[in-house]
This record gives structure tokens, C-alpha cells and sequence, in this order.
């Protein structure tokens, strides 16, 4: 059912830019995430694909100073419209943080309801059916099905941040939005997250910020190279990473460079 | 070994071991005073000690019921004004004192912490004994109130600080509002440090008697009205330290060794907390 | 720059007005509910400069009549008389100047001595327990201290030290007059024994904020330990230290009830310490009950005033230079 209304689902960024203060760290880059995909956002450190991503859940606007021109639209309503707030933006927009941050003093349940629990009231029967869905689908379910009462903070980092990935789904979002989710993994922990974004993108749009060339290569459908704030070029993984059309995007992906 | 080197490494050792005797020295006045405490007040105390109020002048027997009891409600009273308040301002510094106003705030809060007991006293005074001409309890709560705030103020932002901003992006980026990731999540993690704060200030302010003198002022009879004069601990080891008779003396020590026992109490409850926070979870 | 060449891309109908599509009503409670949250919490903050000024004020309007008829005499003017109605506060503010300065004569070294040993050269097993001791120092109440001095302190004085001190040094003024017991001695050296615990606090937080490298550097270039805390630590820290050691001299001014218990409370001014003498916070607490007519109670709210802006100036002191080491941390707080 929740596939079935994304169907139709686009988020695409026009001309937007990213400053902070003057400095633009994302310049009028025009990019098109279409649904039920995987799209990476690769290039080198500075680049803007975290800026990028921020701006994708207006979070790029809480920092001070900074500031937003251009559009992200999100089934054609562009996210910063005046009248838009970002605080229910965000209750569609999920995302999964570079090191995992479990709120250390919930246990694993209330860690996952986090998210549901701004978003209306719900029975307690709901309550539960929506954390264990995001549970089984973040694949932490048979680790923690015993002992969702304990603390969050007695997982492993692998699981933490599949426990942070299972409190992004649980309210349902639309878009998933992943900052480098597997930087402070282990390859085991590596390898199980990246399992899960192909599961996952039969319910939700994925952006992935990656800045390991393998991992968008083995996870995404599309991939975008971002170089200083521009985007360089953008195109299906299989085709960018074998026949990459720009002489930058190539020296990248060669390791010339980055 | 040169003689330079042997004479620099002689006056290492020796600047080592003065700064080992000046340590200690100060670690030896604790134990004194508080060995002394024990010694000269621990055999005062029994059942009746507790349970009894002060008998007339002169006649032995009797207790710091009264004492005991004002203390609570004193320091109680001034905790329910004082600690909203100080962690209200608090969380005021942490979550948006980056400005003009957080630094004004700020400094007056570090400048207000070394400000004499005595003062606040008068101030208490003035807006609550003077115009109703008549000592109460709750003047002296308002006093240790007033002590309170910036203490609690301070602790609360430090603590509130130490939440990795990490969590607090964690949580806007689940959607929730400003406030509700302040409170639901900030505080809340900062919870145990922020209680072993007021914790402190309350230690603190439960030995106050300066600011109780013209406040509260003391009475010799049990009462728990706090529109009337009213005992504490600190102000009867006052009274009795510097009256003329022996009886009185040994029940200050006494009383001394009961307070300092309350003040221990509150002071290890609070380390206790925050080992419970970071114990929790392994 | 390409985008995604997918199917064809149609042109993006009209933009709806996100407040006609029910998935983005704006939630204006939520707004509202962040402002009414940051309103409370900033009046809340604003108790502080208020209380402050409410200090001030009150102390200002209640000494005013006595400013009014004794003016800047009052300062210099050794005369306490409540019967003629004439005050001068000298021997208290001399007084209060003399025994903490005195406090901080013996505080000082024992004090930085605690700090240095914590956090250069106590074992790690040590230092916990030694602080916490420390620490439990400050947790004694003042009232305790002075019932402390009353009935150890001072016969120690007068039986063990006053005699040897006489014999010794009976021909300096400061030890010339007989000893009774309370005196700006006993003062003294209680007021030194409250501020060490928060001399000690501070600065080893503004050693602790010295950058280990600092450390390393010296002993890696052969320093004796005394010789890389003497010559890479202190100096890199002393603004912090001296902060430190003027806000002991802030608490000390203000200390009240173990200084009237044992420093005799008596209007003079003399250079013996092992005189009786009074200090403003003293006078304030043992008079302020006793104050017959409204002059003396304005007298004693004019002390209370000039203590209270001296205490102000020297915490205010004392905080710049400490903010200036550990950059507006809650130095010192945390001592209970």
C-alpha cells in the first residue's frame, strides 16, 4: 500500500544552491531522484554531497547562516515554499546519520517510535506493528525481538545504526536519505546495510551519500558525481562506472584524483 | 650525572614533595574537622536527639526535632522556587545563549555565585519581613532561592552542553519541532546531570545560615507554618555554638554532625545518579 | 550538466499552493509551541540580570539616607556609635581586607599545591578519592567551621602557636597585642581553610585545560617534572590561576557566619592578628536584628552595599581572567 501511493513519486532539485554565509557549497545543481531507486551521490571530501543531502530535508537551514536558493520538489510541491513548514517535512524525509545516534536514554522500542510518536496518536497496537515492520525491515528484528525493552545503547554499532535506519522508516517517510550510513562500520556491519538498501527501495526513494566508489557501485541504480558544489555528471551506476562521458567524472572512478 | 643535572633533578624532587605536603595538608584539615565532628558529636546522638525539640535554657535533654524538620521544609520551599527557575535559565543559556543576552546572562549568573549570603538576606528581608513585619520561613526559602538560581543555572547549561549536537539532528531530523527535541531529548538525556546539580545547590544551601538570620530568624518550638519563624539545623548549632552553657555546645556538635550528614547524604546521592546514567546500558 | 535521461520527462504541472494540498498544511501550532517554549525559557534567563539589579537597588535605596548624612566619610571613619547615631565602617572594611588577604597568604599555597599535585602528579588511583576529600571541604558549612574554630581551633591557637609565634616574632606588630581567643588570627586562618576547596577546583580545571603537548615538549627536552610544570604548565595557565585565586579573595570577603564566630567581632583597626577585629559581612549578620533606629539599620545597609560591589567587582575580575583560559566553561561551579 505505501508502494502503491509512491508510485508516482518524484523528487527532483532545481537549480538549487547551498550557502553558507556567501560560500556556496552546492552550486544550481539540477538533479532528478526517481522513485524506488537508489541513486548515490559520489565525489571527493568538500565536495557538497552532504550539503546536498541536507538540503533534500531542509536540515542544510539549521545551521547558522545558512541559506538555500532554488527548489527541491517533492511531487512538484517545492519543499521551501513559504508556506511550507520543514518540521512536517521532515516527518517524510527520513535520514540515517553518519555515526549511529540511538537517543541513549530510550530502550530499542522507544528508540524506533521516536519518530511515530510526533506524527499523531496511534493505539498502542499500532504503535507496536509499526516498530516491529521497521524492525524486519531495517533486518534487526530476530537480533532484538526479545529485548526490546532494554537500552538502545547495549547494541553493537552495526546494530545501532540498523536501529537508527528502523527509527527513519517507522513513521513511513517517502524519501530515505542515508549520510555515508556505513563511515564507522565494520565491513560485516558494511555489508548488512547495504544488503538493506535493496530491500528497502521497494518502499522508499533512497538517496545514498557515499564516499566509497564500491559501495555506490554495489548499492545504487543511479549515480550522480558531484566535484566543488557542480554537478559534473549523472547517469545509470552500470553505465557511469564502465563508461563514464566526462574526463573528471573518470579520473575520479579511476582514483586519478579525490 | 653532572652536578647541574643532580641539583636540577634535587629540586624537582623536593618542589614534588612540598606540593605532596601542601596537598595533604589540606586533605589533614578536612579529616580533622570532620573527625573532630564525629568525635565530639556522634555520642550526643540518640533516639531523643531526633525526636525532641530544644528544652528552656540550662536544662539538659531535649533534641533538633524542630531543627531538623525546618531544615527540610526551608531547603524544600526554596528547591520548588529555586530549581525551576535555575534550570529554566539554564536551558535558556544552553539551547539559544550563543547571543548578546545568553553572554549577559551568563556572566551575571558567575558573578551572582560569589555574592555574599548575608546580602541576599537583606534583600529577602526587605521585600518579605519588613512589610509584613513578621519573620517567616518562607522569607528564608526565597533567600536560599535566590542563592540557588545561578548556581543550578550554570550546572543545568554545562550538562545540557555536553549532549553531542548529534542527537539533537537526530531528532529535527525525525521531525521534531525545536522544543520537543529540547526537552524530549536533549533534557532528557542531560537528566542525570542536570539532578546531580540541583542536588549540589541543594547540599549547599541546606548549611546556609546567613541569609536565614533575619529571615526565618529561628524559633524554639516545633512549627511547620511557614508564615512564622522557623528552626533549621544550621541556625540552632548558631545559637547553641555561641550560647553560654556546656549542654548547649555538645548538642551543637551534635546537630553539626546531623547536617553534615544530610549534606553528605545529598552529595553522594548525586554522584550516585550520574553513575547510574553512565553505568546504564552495559 | 545531464540530468537523468529516463522516460520522457514531462513538464512539471503547476505548482500547487502547498497550503491548498492537505500533505503540507502548514502546522502553525508546531511554530507556536517553539516560541511559547523559547519565551519561557528567556524569562526564566532573564530572573538573573533582574536579581542582580533587584540587589542593587535594594541595597542602594536602604543605604541612601546614611549616604545622604555621612557621605564619603564613612569610609575612613573608625567611629561606631548607635547611640549618637554616628557610623563609620573603616574597621570593618579594613577588616574585611585584612583577613582575607591573610586567608589567601595560607590558602594560596595549599590550594595550588592540591591543584598541581592532582593533576601532575598524583597517581591515578589517588586522585579521585583526594579530590573528592577536597571537594567535601567546600560542602562544610560555614556555621560549622565556625563551631569548629570556636572550640579546636582556638585553644590549638592559644595553646600550641600563639606562644612559639610571640616568642618568635612578639617584635613585629603583628604579633604584639595579648591573645584572647577571637582574633583577626583565628579569622584568617578559618577563611583560609573555606577557600581552599575552591581555589583548588578552579585551578585544576584551568590545568587540566593546558594542552598536554605543552607538558610533552618540555619533558621531551630533557625537564625535570618540576621543570615542565614550572616552565611549560603554570605559565600557560597563570591567567587562569590568578582568576582563580581572586575568586578564593570573592569568597572570602563575603564569608559570614564562621568569621563572626571567631574573629571577636569588634570595631577596631590594628595591625596585630591576634587582635579582635570585624568584618563587614560580621557587623551585617550580628547587627542587623539589633538595629534600633532607621540610621543604623541605613548604616548597615550602606556596609551591605559596599560589600556587595566589592564582591561584584572582584568575582567580575576574577571570571574574565578564568573565561580567558577555559573559554566560558562553568569553571568552579560544580564545587559543592
Amino acid at each position: 500500500m505505501v508502494a502503491a501511493a509512491n508510485a508516482r513519486l518524484r523528487l527532483e532539485t532545481v537549480r538549487l544552491t547551498a550557502l553558507f554565509g556567501q560560500n556556496p557549497a552546492v552550486r544550481e545543481i539540477s538533479l532528478l531522484f526517481p522513485a524506488h531507486t537508489v541513486t548515490a551521490i559520489i565525489g571527493p571530501s568538500g565536495c557538497g554531497k552532504s550539503t546536498l543531502l541536507r538540503c533534500l530535508n531542509r536540515m542544510h537551514e539549521l545551521t547558522p547562516d545558512a541559506s538555500v536558493t532554488g527548489q527541491v520538489l517533492l511531487d512538484d510541491v517545492d519543499i521551501y515554499a513559504k508556506d511550507v513548514n520543514p518540521v512536517e517535512l521532515r516527518r517524510r524525509v527520513g535520514m540515517v546519520f553518519q555515526r549511529p545516534t540511538p537517543f541513549p536514554t530510550m530502550s530499542i522500542y522507544d528508540n524506533v517510535a521516536a519518530g511515530l510518536r510526533v506524527n499523531g496518536r496511534r493505539s498502542r497496537h499500532e504503535t507496536d506493528d509499526a516498530v516491529e515492520r521497521a524492525l524486519h525491515q531495517a533486518a534487526l528484528w530476530d537480533e532484538v525481538k526479545d529485548r526490546l525493552a532494554t537500552s538502545a545503547l547495549a547494541l553493537s554499532g552495526g546494530q545501532q545504526q540498523r536501529l537508527c535506519i528502523a527509527r527513519a522508516v517507522a513513521p513511513a517517510p517517502e524519501i530515505l536519505l542515508l549520510d555515508e550510513p556505513t563511515a564507522s562500520l565494520d565491513p560485516a556491519g558494511t555489508q548488512r546495510i547495504e544488503e538493506l538498501c535493496h530491500a528497502l527501495k521497494r518502499h522508499y526513494t533512497i538517496v545514498i551519500v557515499t564516499h566509497n566508489l564500491q559501495q555506490a557501485a554495489r548499492v545504487s541504480d543511479y549515480t550522480a558525481f558531484l566535484y566543488l558544489g557542480q554537478l559534473v555528471e549523472v547517469g545509470r551506476t552500470s553505465e557511469l562506472f564502465t563508461k563514464p562521458q566526462v574526463e573528471q567524472t573518470e579520473a575520479y572512478i579511476t582514483g586519478r584524483f579525490g | 650525572m653532572s652536578a647541574g643535572t643532580f641539583r636540577r633533578h634535587l629540586t624537582s624532587r623536593v618542589m614534588t614533595g612540598l606540593v605532596v605536603v601542601l596537598a595533604f595538608t589540606a586533605v589533614l584539615a578536612l579529616v580533622l574537622i570532620l573527625g573532630d565532628l564525629m568525635a565530639k558529636g556522634a555520642s550526643s546522638i540518640d533516639w531523643a536527639f531526633f525526636t525532641k525539640s530544644p528544652v528552656p535554657a540550662g536544662e539538659s535533654g531535649g533534641g533538633v526535632a524542630n531543627a531538623i524538620v525546618g531544615t527540610f521544609i526551608v531547603v524544600g520551599l526554596a528547591a520548588l522556587i529555586g530549581v525551576p527557575v535555575g534550570v529554566g535559565a539554564g536551558m535558556y543559556l544552553a539551547e539559544y545563549g550563543s547571543g548578546r543576552l545568553g553572554f549577559l546572562v551568563r556572566f551575571v549568573a558567575d558573578v551572582l555565585n560569589g555574592t555574599p549570603s548575608i546580602v541576599v538576606g537583606i534583600v529577602a528581608w526587605t521585600f518579605l519581613v519588613k512589610p509584613t513585619g513578621r519573620f517567616s520561613a518562607l522569607a528564608g526559602s526565597v533567600g536560599l532561592a535566590i542563592l540557588m538560581i545561578p548556581m543550578l543555572a550554570r550546572t543545568t547549561e554545562e550538562m545540557v552542553r555536553l549532549v553531542p549536537h548529534s542527537l539533537r539532528e537526530a531528532a529535527l531530523a525525525l521531525g521534531y519541532p525545536r522544543w520537543r527535541t529540547s526537552l524530549k531529548v536533549v533534557a532528557r538525556t542531560a537528566l542525570g546531570g542536570i539532578v546531580t546539580g540541583c542536588l549540589v545547590g541543594i547540599a549547599r544551601v541546606a548549611g546556609e545560615t546567613a541569609p536565614l538570620l533575619f529571615t526565618a530568624q529561628g524559633n524554639l518550638n516545633f512549627s511547620m507554618d511557614v508564615r512564622h519563624p522557623m528552626q533549621t539545623l544550621s541556625l540552632q548549632i548558631y545559637v547553641y555554638a555561641t550560647g553560654p552553657f556546656d549542654e548547649w555546645h555538645r548538642m551543637a556538635w551534635a546537630a553539626a554532625l546531623v547536617l553534615m550528614g544530610l549534606v553528605l547524604i545529598l552529595a553522594l546521592a548525586a554522584r550516585w545518579v550520574t553513575r547510574q546514567r553512565y553505568g546504564s546500558g552495559r | 550538466m545531464t540530468t537523468l535521461p529516463l522516460e520522457p520527462v514531462p513538464a512539471p504541472p503547476e505548482q500547487t499552493t502547498p497550503s491548498r494540498d492537505p500533505r503540507w498544511q502548514a502546522l502553525r501550532s508546531v511554530d507556536r509551541s517553539d516560541r511559547i517554549y523559547r519565551r519561557v525559557l528567556t524569562a526564566l534567563a532573564l530572573a538573573l540580570p533582574f536579581l542582580i539589579l533587584v540587589i542593587l537597588g535594594v541595597l542602594f535605596v536602604g543605604a541612601l539616607p546614611a549616604v545622604k548624612r555621612f557621605g564619603p566619610s564613612f569610609l575612613w571613619t573608625s567611629t561606631w556609635d548607635p547611640v549618637a547615631e554616628v557610623y563609620g565602617a573603616a574597621p570593618m572594611i579594613f577588616g574585611t581586607l585584612a583577613s582575607s588577604f591573610l586567608a589567601l597568604l595560607i590558602a594560596v599555597p595549599l590550594a595550588l599545591g592540591v591543584a598541581i599535585f592532582l593533576t601532575e602528579f598524583s597517581p591515578r588511583w589517588l586522585r579521585q578519592p583526594v579530590a573528592f576529600l577536597v571537594e567535601l571541604l567546600a560542602a562544610i558549612p560555614s556555621v560549622v567551621y565556625g563551631l569548629w574554630g570556636i572550640f579546636v581551633l582556638i585553644p590549638f591557637l592559644r595553646n600550641y602557636v600563639v606562644p612559639p609565634l610571640k616568642a618568635v616574632l612578639g617584635w613585629t606588630p603583628f604579633f604584639q597585642s595579648a591573645f584572647y581567643g577571637n582574633s583577626m588570627l583565628a579569622g584568617g586562618i578559618i577563611l583560609a581553610i573555606m577557600i581552599v576547596p575552591y581555589i583548588a577546583a578552579v585551578s585544576r580545571e584551568v590545568l587540566l585545560a593546558v594542552p598536554p603537548s605543552q607538558r610533552e615538549a618540555a619533558l621531551a627536552m630533557g625537564a625535570t617534572r618540576w621543570e615542565a610544570v614550572r616552565s611549560a604548565v603554570l605559565p600557560y595557565g597563570r591567567a587562569g590561576l590568578i582568576g582563580a585565586i581572586i575568586l578564593g579573595l570573592g569568597r572570602a570577603l563575603g564569608e559570614t557566619m564562621a568569621v563572626t564566630m571567631v574573629i571577636g567581632n569588634r570595631h577596631d583597626i590594628g595591625l596585630s592578628v591576634l587582635q579582635p577585629a570585624y568584618t563587614m559581612a560580621a557587623a551585617i549578620a550580628n547587627e542587623f536584628s539589633e538595629a534600633t533606629t532607621n540610621m543604623y539599620l541605613s548604616a548597615l545597609f550602606e556596609v551591605g552595599l559596599i560589600l556587595f560591589v566589592l564582591t561584584v567587582v572582584v568575582n567580575a575580575v576574577a571570571r574574565i581572567l578564568i573565561w580567558r583560559v577555559a573559554r566560558g566553561a562553568a569553571v568552579g561551579s560544580k564545587a559543592l
